[in-house]
């Protein structure tokens, strides 16, 4: 069935399922989040265990999910993985050194002989859920302000700033991106204690936590939003490309499912803390969750249809990145696209195997009496 | 190319990063199976004795499978970041099994992970010994997947160079997978893996016995591992004979740096032992031993099946060998180059829009593209490999192999008699085994990478050519702080293992 789409078919649908990926990413990175509030929610040692263990059973989906999103733009865009990842060195390598400590930190952290003791492990943890989603958040705000990269006719490129990438934290709306993600994390990560642990004390400060970053999420949020529909952004036509005025605010309105997408994801979010906040509830995570899928989904969309590049080039603007030039050929666009008839089976036993651990909420008790916690 | 710093300094952190990943990888190839054997026994059983032996070697299982995976996704990522016109050119193939990899084998793992270690309480007895399998499976699974992508890279099939693109770009998805050098690599790889398994298995066990502590955990698990390990060290020889088949007839420079061979011969025999002539050159006269012991046949048999069978040497295969229609590797770099050439004019014709020139430059270019790799050397000798550091590691692999045959054998045999506590010397052979396990594996990769140079992808891209075109500077200070980051979390583990072992089954985990 997949060999009779043309090309541009197969590069559109890999780049919505890449960027469905990038969002179930985003939304697992409450894990992230929830690293990032050890010392601000747990109040001694015995609660901070009970934190740990709730993220300790999900924390691999976060870390998988990043490498699935590596491996699926090398195998749908190997330009673009060849190009950003190549080029934005530093700033790639800086994200891989801060998953390097999260995945070691959960099995080491309460281990006798750890050699570094369990607060450099809590503290690597932080390191993680901070520098590396806000650096996440950086790189993937260059989709939309650009890389200072060239590449030449044999599609072979390269960086031309001796800063690799790092230069893209003096742009705003990158940070700005970047602190989204990172109070986004938080936020989620406190619905999801809130569903998955049943300690008064933990329950009760998680709510307290949960207004301050709140606040905060929704600022840069609109920060972010305002400064993407106002911003200019790259277009194709052909081989041409060119700077576009208000070209978001125009993707928006050219493709009126992701305005709606977007919009409803985004009042889910907010329901979802309104009624984590005012009414008690338990179940803000999966609204919120939903809510974040759908947003990160419009937006990364926003990149790949209506002749937008992916990646525009700030050095030489004809060697931006769009779906039609950077990705692998109508072969394996067509054997990868059978791969991922797979995806939803592999949700399913996520969602299955998620359904039943947490049937009952963690508490300390269930953590003392069980050698095999993190 | 690039400059030649760049290239060995990306060499050298995919290096070690990669020889780093590989000292956790078998380890969790081999034991997750080896626990999942235990469970079964609990499960059928219903003996709680098995439950607490399964879940002292899950707890050290977890240990080394954390920093698998610390080690795993800088691999992944490094293709791109060190390795990024490889990613261009050869992404359209060889990057579908490192997506198929993610979505196949690692949410497999990292999902039922942990069921394997919250779920005790929270599933039933069976979903849970599922779970166990499933973590074997998927890491077995990603395993086949890369070992696809590496295989691909010995031996490319199932592509085709499109010039336009400049890339090559996948034809025969199948051909890709069923590569029989994917077949072989994976086949030996995973033995190598259980082999490891059952090493550390038994050694650690024979610890426990010479410290007459936890005696009948240390003979319970002795026979499951013991018993796993023989079989699966057979196999491993038989595996690894099938390796050498596929590099003899894909690889053939590797192959003579493999076993010295200079001068190749019909009816070539194996050094089994020997100690190569450090001054001897391509081409020259001199010996190419100062000392060796030889299996008469073995090597004609082992690469071709066939005892008369000629194995060309390094001096054949650059200088050629008229008789026998071995081409010399200087025909090919001409070659190749007349492609390049052809190349860069098809592709200014077409920008040009001379369509005349554009056809019969891409007829040149068709004409010699199989050579075109070739085009980027310019030294004839510049195709062999390192011929010490392949001809010693194939050797100490091999070595080893047979001893780990060996070994396994007498301690199942001991055991299966109940004399096992006493063979002390067996028992700390069995012991210091466990890093000899270590160094077979990561000899063999250096047989299977350093000698597939100076190739990243065989006979069709040269590693130079290969690399990304940042500083040098950058490389070193990410290859500096890998080497300073993986060995201390390398000690940390290794600390926090030797703790758990000591703790012992009947302690608790944690403290
Ligand atoms: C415990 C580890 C271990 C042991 C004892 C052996 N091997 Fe091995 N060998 C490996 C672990 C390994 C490996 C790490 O799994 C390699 C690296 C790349 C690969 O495909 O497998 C490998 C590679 C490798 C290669 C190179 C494949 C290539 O270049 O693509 C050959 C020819 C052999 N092996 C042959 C053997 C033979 C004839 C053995 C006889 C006893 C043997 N190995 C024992
Ligand atoms: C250069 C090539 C390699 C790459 C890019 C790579 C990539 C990775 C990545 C990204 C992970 C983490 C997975 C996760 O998030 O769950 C991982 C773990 C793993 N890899 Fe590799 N890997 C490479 C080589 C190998 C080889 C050669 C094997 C086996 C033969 C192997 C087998 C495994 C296994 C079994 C795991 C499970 C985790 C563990 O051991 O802790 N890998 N690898
Ligand atoms: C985990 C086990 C592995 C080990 C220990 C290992 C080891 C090495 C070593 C020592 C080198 C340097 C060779 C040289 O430059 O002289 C190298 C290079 C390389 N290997 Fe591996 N390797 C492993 C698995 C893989 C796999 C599974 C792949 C591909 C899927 C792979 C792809 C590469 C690439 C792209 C290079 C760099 C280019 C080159 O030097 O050819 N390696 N590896």
């Amino acid at each position: 069935m997949f060999e009779n789409l043309s090309l541009f078919a197969l590069q559109q649908y890999w780049w919505f399922l890449v960027s469905l990926i990038g969002a179930l990413f985003v939304f697992i990175t409450f894990v992230q989040g929830g690293q990032t509030l050890l010392y601000t929610i747990a109040k001694n040692d015995a609660q901070r265990n009970v934190l740990v263990a709730s993220l300790g059973r999900k924390w691999e989906l976060s870390f998988t999910s990043l490498v699935m999103f590596g491996g699926a733009l090398f195998a749908a865009f190997p330009l673009f993985y060849s190009v950003s990842f190549g080029g934005a060195y530093y700033v790639w390598m800086a994200i891989l050194f801060c998953f390097i400590i999260q995945a070691v930190s959960y099995e080491y952290r309460k281990k006798p002989d750890n050699l570094f003791g369990t607060r450099t492990y809590e503290m690597f943890l932080f390191i993680n859920g901070s520098v590396g989603i806000i650096l996440i958040g950086i790189a993937v705000g260059t989709l939309f302000t650009g890389g200072n990269f060239v590449k030449d006719d044999m599609n072979l490129s390269s960086w031309t700033l001796k800063t690799y990438g790092l230069e893209g934290v003096l742009n705003p709306f990158n940070v700005a991106l970047g602190f989204t993600l990172f109070f986004l994390a938080r936020v989620q990560a406190e619905l999801y204690f809130l569903n998955n642990i049943a300690e008064k004390e933990i329950v009760k400060n998680t709510r307290i936590q949960l207004v301050k970053d709140a606040v905060l999420f929704v600022g840069f949020f609109v920060l972010v939003t305002v400064m993407l529909l106002f911003m200019s952004g790259f277009a194709y036509a052909g081989e041409n490309v060119f700077v576009v005025e208000y070209k978001f605010l125009a993707n928006f309105l050219a493709s009126p499912i992701l305005l709606i997408l977007f919009l409803t994801g985004t009042l889910l979010v907010l329901y979802a803390i309104f009624i984590s906040l005012f009414k008690n509830s338990t179940k803000g995570i999966w609204f919120s969750g939903v809510g974040t899928v759908f947003v990160v989904l419009s937006i990364f969309c926003l990149l790949g249809f209506n002749n937008t590049t992916i990646y525009p080039s700030l050095s030489d603007i004809s060697s931006s990145l769009t779906i039609q030039n950077s990705s692998g050929s109508h072969y394996t666009l067509t054997a990868m696209s059978y791969v991922s008839l797979g995806v939803p089976f592999v949700l399913a036993y996520i969602y299955f195997v998620w359904k039943s651990m947490d049937k009952e909420k963690v508490t300390s008790a269930e953590i003392e009496a069980d050698s095999h916690h993190y | 190319m690039e400059s030649t710093l760049l290239v060995d300094l990306s060499r050298a952190q995919f290096a070690l990063t990669a020889m780093y990943h590989w000292l956790f990888v078998p380890l969790t190839l081999g034991l997750s199976f080896i626990v999942a054997i235990m469970e079964s026994l609990y499960v059928k059983t219903g003996n709680e004795e098995w439950k607490k032996i399964t879940k002292f070697w899950m707890t050290l299982f977890a240990i080394n499978f954390a920093i698998g995976l610390a080690t795993g996704i800088i691999m992944e990522f490094e293709f791109g970041t060190n390795w990024s016109n490889y990613s261009w050119i050869v992404g359209d193939i060889f990057g579908a099994p490192l997506a198929i990899e993610g979505i196949m084998a690692f949410f497999m793992e990292s999902t039922f992970f942990a069921v394997m270690f919250f779920g005790w309480n929270k599933v039933s007895k069976k979903m849970h010994l599922l779970s166990t399998w499933l973590v074997a499976i998927g890491s077995n699974l990603s395993a086949l997947w890369i070992l696809v992508a590496n295989g691909w890279m010995q031996n490319p099939v199932g592509m085709e160079f499109n010039v336009d693109t400049a890339r090559f770009e996948m034809k025969n998805f199948w051909d890709v997978l069923f590569n029989p050098n994917a077949v072989s690599k994976f086949l030996h790889t995973i033995a190598s893996g259980y082999v490891m398994g059952a090493l550390f298995v038994i050694g650690i066990s024979a610890w426990f016995l010479l410290k007459r502590r936890e005696i009948l955990f240390a003979k319970r698990s002795m026979i499951v591992a013991a018993s796993f390990g023989l079989l699966t060290s057979l196999f491993l020889v038989f595996s690894g004979d099938e390796s050498a088949y596929q590099v003899a007839q894909n690889q053939p420079t590797k192959l003579a740096a493999m076993e010295g061979l200079y001068d190749g011969h019909s009816r070539a025999g194996i050094v089994a032992l020997g100690q190569l002539n450090p001054d001897k050159q391509i081409g020259d006269n001199q010996e190419e031993f100062l000392w060796s012991l030889e299996v008469p046949y073995a090597l004609s048999f082992l690469g071709y099946r066939n005892i008369n069978a000629f194995v060309p040497g390094m001096d054949d295969l650059v200088f050629g060998n008229e008789e026998l229609g071995i081409e010399s590797a200087q025909s090919k770099i001409e070659k190749g180059k007349v492609a390049l050439d052809a190349l860069k004019e098809y592709k200014n014709a077409k920008k040009e829009g001379n369509l005349i020139a554009a056809t019969t430059n891409l007829q040149t270019f068709r004409d010699n593209e199989c050579y075109l790799g070739y085009g980027y050397l310019d030294d004839p000798k510049s195709i062999i490999p390192p011929i010490g550091l392949t001809f010693y590691s194939f050797h100490i692999m091999v070595g080893l192999g047979g001893w780990f045959v060996a070994l396994f054998f007498f301690v199942l045999y001991f055991s299966m008699i109940g004399k096992i506590e006493d063979k002390k010397l067996l028992l700390n052979a069995a012991l210091f085994s466990i890093p000899l396990g270590y160094v077979a594996g990561e000899a063999g990769w250096i047989v299977a990478e350093v000698g597939r140079q100076p190739w990243a992808i065989q006979g069709m891209l040269p590693t130079g050519i290969a690399t990304s075109s940042v500083d040098e500077t950058a490389v070193m200070i990410t290859l500096s702080l890998f080497a300073i980051i993986f060995t201390a979390l390398l000690i940390a583990e290794i600390k926090i293992m030797l703790k758990q072992i000591k703790i012992g089954p009947q302690g608790e985990s944690h403290v």
